[in-house]
């Protein structure tokens, strides 16, 4: 047992620079909590998407409209696991849940997953899929078919009227799904801006900061989803399409790139007492993750090929603005995985002394290692392939493209 | 066509929600009297958390840096015999002399605590006559009036005991490290044995039945000063304490409200 404990520890324990209080010497949240707020960004990117198509009517998105949507799911399904597996005792989760202490931001996270999950994510898509799943049930035979019937819970009025409604409820779940989005990851932003121990953290741009790192991320992702899945079907891409998702993301990146240059300008000019480290922390032990991976490529690269599209769209001939939207939505979801590294990593590895650093070391072994990390960074994908040979097949017609429009569009597929 | 909604069913269901809304401030009361008596804190029974309200307060200049406190916290509290898990310990500031010429008041300034203090301190590797002065500083939890631990605690398993020690309930605990990051004093650790937040408790089994804490115990030289505001005795220490010196706390800039205080400290210790 004291060797396994030595073990750990010969893990944690790392170099320090300068000093740090003795306790600071045990890295606490690893890798696991980086891709927490990563994931959890992605869905509320995800779903601000597809809130351009409902809510403020896109329709060159439209396309990408149910794509956006079961990303948004298959994350948010995966997004509480990484701090399930990072308690102490992951047994006693539920008493966040059941005895929530009020004041503290993570109590509310269960609160704040299952409503977004619950009464916005799955009622949603319910009421985005059920005319589908009704005529679905109706062709499809065997266990699928089961499947959809089953998720109908009954309801099979394909009247124009119910369709209305269908729509209706679409869009006024939608409307309060955008300020849910935001509370979402607004709400894992104020989880680290609400640390006033540490100036890396406490801040109060920094759920600003998660909300437009979420949507840009979230966006990247769907960007990069859907050239990959018209690569993997053999389809050609949407042009109207991916140039309006191209428009999208540089404005958003251009948010938030503004927010986070504003959090740096205001740091450098009031200069506080940790200035000094924190300047240390991101020349040194951050360089290459904060300025190189975050900094360059993950939004300086990126804005400026999406903002060449935007500025010179005429002159930049169509091949080459498809490989630009691809490759800058590459660029930014790694970025933003940058960002978030540089939030959790970087937050711990100086000290609350302001006199000096440790060091952290991906593991390899055990509940925080990295291929646990990895696991659950793939787990969305494989839910998002399953998801999509349920809900998003093609040769499986949609109820609007049997029957045309009957009630409002927004139904791509 | 759903049925209409009668009056009775709308007023019955107005009263049901008045009835929860109501019902929430004395459910939070129940709560909060489970979480500050009921809990378990290792006090006898009998004891009156109301009745008391405890406080250390440090002489620096008084402090040597034998370690002997260190040493008799981890053997009475068990904390993990590692390099890297205190409920308190010992640091060790030398402020070098400033360079000549170079306008300054003071140099360069080094801490360490090898081991926490526990083991004492090796010789300085500053030469004696670079050095402009030197002196310890024990550190434990600072006891804070608005504990950011408690506050971002998500199941309220630390908590601020009427008696003014801030404890942690290890069978409630979840072991997420909120209360850790949240800590601005680094005085709580993740236990690797049990997996749950650890701290000073002020050696709570000890002080609720009439003994010292381990730590002030064992002090050669009572650069520990510890007591019951509600039940000073005579000559009280602490009452001396804040009479005679004039007194500081770490960072109080964070609002956190530290009440443990410190006598002679200097500008440099955070």
């Amino acid at each position: 047992m004291n060797l396994l404990l030595a073990t750990a520890q010969a893990h944690t324990v790392m170099p320090i620079d300068g000093y740090v209080y003795p306790n600071e010497q045990n890295f606490l949240w690893s890798v696991l909590i980086v891709v927490y707020p990563y994931v959890t960004g992605l869905v509320a990117g995800a779903f601000i998407m597809a809130s351009l198509v409902r809510v403020f009517k896109v329709k060159a998105l439209e396309p990408a409209y149910r794509l956006a949507l079961l990303t948004a799911l298959a994350f948010l399904i995966c997004a509480p696991l990484p701090l399930l597996l990072h308690l102490g005792h992951p047994e006693r989760c539920l008493e966040v849940m059941m005895t929530p202490h009020f004041t503290s931001p993570m109590a509310m996270f269960g609160f704040v997953y299952a409503w977004y999950i619950m009464a916005v994510l799955l009622l949603e898509l319910w009421f985005d899929y059920r005319r589908d799943l009704v005529m679905w049930s109706q062709q499809v035979k065997g266990p699928r078919g089961l499947l959809y019937g089953l998720m109908t819970v009954g309801v099979d009025d394909l009247s124009p009227r119910a369709l209305r409604l269908d729509e209706k409820m679409c869009d006024a779940i939608t409307i309060i799904g955008v300020p849910s989005a935001f509370l979402l990851h607004g709400y894992v932003g104020f989880i680290f801006g609400s640390v006033k121990a540490n100036p890396w953290w406490g801040n109060v741009l920094m759920p600003v900061i998660f909300i437009f790192s979420a949507i840009v991320s979230g966006m990247a992702l769907c960007v990069a989803l859907y050239y990959f899945i018209n690569w993997v079907r053999r389809q050609a891409v949407n042009d109207e399409c991916v140039d309006e998702m191209g428009m999208f993301l540089f404005y958003a990146l251009l948010v938030d790139a503004s927010v986070e240059g504003l959090d740096w300008l205001h740091r450098l000019y009031s200069a506080e007492e940790s200035i000094y480290i924190l300047k240390q922390l991101a020349a040194g032990k951050l360089f290459y993750s904060l300025l190189i991976g975050q900094v360059l490529l993950g939004t300086l690269l990126p804005l400026l090929m999406l903002g060449s599209t935007q500025l010179f769209r005429r002159q930049i001939p169509m091949w080459i603005r498809r490989r630009f939207y691809l490759v800058s939505s590459l660029l930014i979801v790694c970025g933003v995985l940058a960002m978030r590294w540089n939030v959790v990593i970087g937050g711990q590895l100086f000290s609350k002394s302001l006199r000096g650093f440790t060091t952290y070391k991906m593991e390899l072994h055990g509940q925080e290692g990295w291929p646990i990390a990895a696991a659950l960074m793939i787990l969305p994908f494989i839910i998002l392939y399953v998801l999509m040979k349920l809900f998003l097949r093609p040769d499986q017609p949609t109820h609007e493209q049997v029957h045309g429009h009957q009630a409002a569009p927004a139904a791509g597929g | 066509m759903n049925p209409p909604i009668t009056r009775r069913q709308l007023l019955g269901g107005l009263g049901g929600m008045c009835g929860w809304l109501m019902a929430q401030p004395v459910a939070q009361a129940a709560k909060q009297v489970v979480q500050k008596v009921l809990v378990s804190t290792l006090a006898p029974k009998g004891y009156d958390p109301f009745r008391h309200k405890w406080l250390m307060c440090f002489d620096i200049d008084r402090c040597i840096g034998c370690g002997l406190c260190v040493d008799a916290c981890k053997t009475e509290n068990h904390v993990p015999e590692a390099t890297t898990y205190f409920r308190n310990w010992i640091e060790r500031y030398i402020i070098r002399k400033p360079k000549a010429g170079s306008g300054e008041a003071r140099g360069e300034v080094l801490v360490d605590s090898p081991n926490g203090g526990r083991d004492g301190f090796p010789p300085s590797l500053v030469p004696r006559e670079e050095i402009l002065k030197s002196f310890f500083v024990p550190k434990l939890c600072n006891l804070c009036e608005h504990s950011p631990c408690v506050q971002v605690c998500p199941v309220g398993a630390t908590f601020d005991a009427p008696d003014g020690a801030v404890l942690v309930d290890p069978n409630y605990c979840i072991g997420c490290g909120f209360c850790i990051q949240a800590c601005p004093y680094g005085c709580r650790f993740l236990s690797p044995e049990t997996k749950v937040a650890e701290k000073c408790t002020l050696c709570y089994h000890r002080i609720t039945r009439g003994l010292q804490p381990a730590c002030v115990e064992v002090c050669p030289t009572q650069a520990r000063i510890f007591g019951d505001l509600q039940n000073p005795i005579e000559n009280d220490p602490i009452q001396e304490f804040f009479r005679k010196n004039k007194v500081n706390v770490l960072k109080p800039d964070l609002g956190t409200g530290p009440r443990v205080s410190y006598a002679n400290m200097d500008k440099e210790v955070r």
